[in-house]
């Protein structure tokens, strides 16, 4: 129990790093580069007809108190943070009085819902395929489908997504390839409204999946080939095991412990790709109103989506950590 | 070094399928220099010819030729993953061969950074640097802002390697002949991580050039230097693929793809070629 306490204190400590040092990231970024976004928030208000300076002049004053760019460096420092803390961004300019947080939070569950979905599904088809490739090293099939592992796996999120676009928006009409639910289509439990949002889920899920599914393929597979000649897979073998017991409790089991350390370790790529892929499909999620976002010149939401993702991604990464000790007794016993 | 390579070419297929693919599209991108057009230029060219003998590959909406356009933006976009890995290995190897080497707490502390560069989500973070600089934007700042965020998993690769290189007996003999860390890591360890590093670089500058894709398309960089992902990005301005314009999209798509497909392969061969244990397995010697 004190080792796993001593890991817990380890993982909580990583954690409240990663949101340290990712929030002050976006603190210098935004506060310590040369351009005012004050000042180009006011250029860009006031580039259709004219406006009086006295008007300008509140404006920046306003601006400035709403963006937290008045007082000290140390003060603005401090105010960023206790923001950040309290979970309030402002209001969000393009969506005027809305607060940048609602949008957000309206924003996050199709975000969530859709990465959760992807990377489970990805995970679990692309390290079960991959333990298996390993094992059954002479399988025609499972080495075909280590190719395709191959070609699909180096691609970026955007390609892949941009791929299917135009193969089923253009070429073979199927499927629905923008929004997150049927126009016209009632919100709320019901029969419609669910298989709407599963239907046009479809694709960009599948497109995460898509890339997704080769990373752990390939990782399984290479895994699965190193542990099968050790020793006690090959004494397992000569004492007339299972195989498919071999493989599953022998073998998978331990392949297994490093790939869920890389989940925890590539969800902030994985978080990347689905906000990439939610912009290309239009889906209604965190990617798509950040790009909104800058296209609009919404200052407050910009910062808010970036520090919300990372505080998220962080806290995901989190519990996966935890739940860790479940599948490597190591962490456990002393 | 030349020995190496031509076993490589001859016994591992992957090594020469990307080698094949790489040299193709490295190729197309030194034609830039000799092309007839200067790439920023548009209207050149009568604008939406379908692919021809008079224009290869076709001419996009803004009347431009898409070959020539092409090898700009090939060229372009090799130059800025190869800008981002060599800034970025200067950082990794450096963090990796201290922590490696120097182990304990220093080894913890950088780790944990290290870690943290790993799980932040960076797509978010490049768009907030965008949005901050805008015009200014240029296609070095975004390199040098990609490499000061895309090190940390090499660096942790690294940082494996030489911190098994720390227990080898010439370390110790080095430590005892009175060499200094510093130069025990430049002097004897640099060389044996050399190979990994150099593969490491490959699959790097496919994440920048797959990042930079992204933010081009989206607009989010400086569009006006021909890369692909700013092909893209006017392709889909003038709704190419609505419009019937499908070759505008087609080819840089397609060899974009085939430049990841080329590096992810040469990086695979050389990992393979590094790790003895999995080119043994390979040659079915130890199944």
């Amino acid at each position: 129990m004190k080792t796993y306490a001593i890991y817990l204190a380890k993982r909580l400590l990583q954690f409240v790093l990663v949101v340290f040092i990712g929030i002050n990231l976006t603190y210098v970024i935004s506060h310590a580069t040369p351009i005012d976004p004050v000042e180009q928030t006011i250029s860009a208000l006031t580039s259709f007809g004219n406006t009086s300076p006295e008007a300008i002049e509140t404006m920046r004053e306003s601006l400035r108190e709403l963006y937290g760019m008045s007082g000290t460096p140390l003060e603005q420092y401090v105010s960023f943070w206790s923001r950040i803390v309290v979970g309030d961004f402002g209001p969000s300019l393009s969506a005027f009085p809305t607060p940048v947080s609602e949008l957000i939070l309206r924003a996050l569950p199709w975000t969530i819902g859709l990465l959760v979905v992807a990377t489970v599904l990805a995970w679990l088809l692309g390290n079960l395929l991959g333990g298996l490739a390993g094992y059954y090293r002479k399988n025609r099939l499972l080495k075909a489908m280590g190719l395709i592992a191959m070609g699909l796996h180096p691609m970026p999120y955007y390609v892949v997504a941009f791929v299917l676009l135009v193969v089923f928006g253009f070429l073979w009409p199927v499927l629905p390839i923008s929004g997150g639910s049927g126009i016209g289509v009632g919100r709320g439990f019901s029969f419609d409204f669910i298989s709407s949002v599963l239907l046009h889920s479809l694709l960009p899920a599948l497109s995460l999946v898509v890339v997704g599914l080769g990373g752990w393929f390939l990782g399984m597979r290479a895994l699965v080939s190193n542990i099968v000649t050790e020793d006690y897979v090959v004494y397992a073998e000569l004492g007339g095991v299972d195989r498919r017991r071999i493989l599953t409790s022998y073998v998978m089991r331990n392949a297994l412990v490093p790939q869920v350390t890389g989940l925890a370790m590539s969800l902030g790529a994985i978080f990347t790709g689905a906000i990439i892929t939610e912009e290309v499909f239009g889906y209604p999620g965190i990617g798509s109103l950040l790009v909104d976002a800058v296209h609009a010149g919404d200052y407050s939401l910009v910062l808010g989506i970036t520090s919300v993702s990372i505080v998220a991604v962080s806290l995901a990464v989190l519990v996966i950590d935890l739940l860790y000790p479940l599948l490597d007794p190591r962490v456990q016993v002393e | 070094m030349l020995k190496i390579f031509r076993d490589l070419l001859r016994f591992n297929l992957e090594f020469a399928i990307g080698t094949l693919i790489v040299s193709i599209i490295v190729g197309l991108s030194v034609l830039s220099f000799f092309s007839p057009y200067p790439p920023e230029d548009i209207y050149v060219v009568a604008p939406d010819v379908p692919p021809s003998w008079e224009y290869w590959l076709g001419t996009t909406s803004r009347g431009q030729d898409v070959f020539w356009q092409m090898t700009a933006a090939l060229r372009n976009t090799l130059l800025f993953g190869i800008a981002v890995a060599a800034i970025s290995r200067v950082i990794s190897l450096t963090i990796g061969l201290v922590s490696g080497y120097m182990g304990g707490m220093t080894d913890r502390v950088l780790m944990s950074i290290n870690d943290t560069f790993i799980i932040i989500p960076l797509f978010p973070i490049l768009v907030l640097f965008y949005f901050v600089m805008r015009d200014s934007m240029s296609w070095a700042l975004l390199a040098l802002i990609m490499a000061a965020l895309g090190w940390a998993y090499d660096a942790r690769l690294i940082r494996s390697v030489a911190m098994s290189l720390r227990t080898r007996e010439f370390t110790s003999q080095c430590i005892f002949s009175g060499m200094s860390p510093r130069q025990i890591m430049t002097r004897e360890h640099l060389p044996y991580v050399l190979p990994i590093v150099f593969s490491t670089t490959l699959n790097n500058m496919n994440w920048s050039i797959g990042m930079e894709v992204t933010l081009s398309v989206l607009g989010f960089t400086d569009i006006n230097t021909p890369t692909i992902g700013s092909m893209l990005y006017w392709a889909n301005q003038h709704t190419a693929l609505v419009a019937g314009v499908w070759w505008w999209i087609a080819w840089p798509v397609i060899a974009v793809m085939l430049l990841f497909i080329g590096l992810y392969l040469l990086a695979t061969a050389l990992n393979e070629y590094i790790d003895p244990r999995s080119r043994l397995s390979r040659m079915g010697g130890a199944t």
